[in-house]
């Protein structure tokens, strides 16, 4: 149940933490950013390229991802093919 | 062998010529003689806070060019004589500063300074860049708030990549936190975000708070760095911030709110 004081008490979330949250979810982001290789546009673009002679994908159909810890540093590369590829094929 | 220092944030309006004026006048007031440079080409504004816009002869850029000496240019202050202003240059020639002129005045200054504070323009083109570029040292001033933090840390992104040091694989700028236009009031009721806030986002060391204040006002009004007005709170903050960095042990102020009178009575603590 709920008492008469808890009908008065501020729920709203205050917006310095809304401020903070959002904050950090960017920061890591640019952060993460920052320390890429430089060549990743350029190598996304390339494989692009190569993979378009064969299907017809988007431009939003790759994607690169460069992750990097102490000990390696990892580049994922994900692409998604249409699902209509083999019927037009 | 001076020790550099370069005031950067990023964003502008958050207090960067305000502090450099202070913290230059801070260590020279400890018998450090220190030269300030204005690294805002086009838009000079540091010989206003510091009060000696009338006697600005010669700039940064005539010394560059060679059209005046280092000792034509520089102002002494007229508080303080161990204290030296460089005017920036009105000029609207964007490359009016290069790195290799820069280097050399720098490099001079060096001779007969003990620090050097470079007052960086907002922004991230060449001005900010060679304001930062031969630092040792970085006070980066942050107000609590969300641009001016991700400029930050952006700016922090630069000062590790885009210096001399980072670039010749020396020991990396000292990077420190000068949190400014602080209200603890509205810390409190959850309407800014706290140091802890900004220091786990940019997770840098804090050299020290500095309240919104009246005073800053004031002094720029007057001409005059705020730290000279020992009895204000920015003022002290500031000089707080010059002996944290000089290495002496002061305890951080400002960040809790301020009680007033009745809190005082009734506050318990």
């Amino acid at each position: 149940m709920m008492s008469l004081l808890d009908y008065f008490k501020i729920t709203k979330t205050s917006s310095a933490s809304l401020a903070k949250e959002r904050l950090q979810i960017l920061v890591a982001h640019e952060r993460s950013s920052r320390s890429q290789p430089s060549y990743l546009p350029q190598l996304q673009q390339e494989l692009l390229d190569v993979i378009r002679k064969y299907v017809n994908v988007g431009q939003d159909a790759i994607s690169v991802n460069f992750e990097q810890d102490e000990n390696q540093e990892t580049l994922e590369l994900n692409i998604v093919l249409p699902d209509y590829h083999a019927k037009n094929s | 062998m001076a020790r550099i220092i370069v005031v950067t944030s990023g964003k502008g309006g958050v207090g960067k010529t305000t502090t450099s004026a202070a913290i230059a006048m801070g260590l020279a007031k400890k018998g450090h003689k220190t030269a300030v440079i204005d690294f805002d080409v086009g838009l000079r504004n540091l010989d206003l806070i510091m009060g000696c816009e009338r006697r600005v002869v010669y700039d940064f850029v005539n010394v560059i060019n060679g059209e005046a000496t280092l000792n034509q240019a520089l102002i002494k202050d007229k508080h303080c004589d161990k204290l030296f202003i460089l005017p920036a240059s009105q000029t609207r020639d964007k490359d009016a500063l290069t790195q290799e002129g820069v280097g050399k005045v720098l490099d001079d200054l060096s001779k007969d300074f003990k620090y050097i504070v470079c007052d960086s323009p907002a922004g991230i083109e060449k001005g900010a860049h060679l304001a930062m570029y031969f630092a040792d040292d970085a006070f980066v001033v942050t107000n609590p708030e969300v641009s001016s933090v991700r400029d930050s840390d952006r700016m922090l992104g630069l000062l590790s990549s885009k210096s001399r040091r980072a670039e010749q694989n020396e020991e990396p700028i000292k990077e420190y936190l000068l949190l400014s236009r602080y209200a603890p009031d509205r810390v409190k009721l959850g309407d800014m975000l706290s140091v802890d806030d900004v220091q786990d986002i940019l997770s840098l060391h804090l050299l020290g708070v500095i309240p919104e204040s009246k005073s800053v006002l004031t002094a720029s009004n007057s001409g005059v760095p705020v730290i000279l007005d020992e009895k204000s709170d920015a003022g002290q903050a500031y000089a707080d911030i010059v002996s944290r960095y000089l290495g002496e042990e002061r305890p951080h102020r400002f960040i809790d709110e301020k009680k007033g009178l009745f809190g005082k009575l009734f506050g318990g603590k």
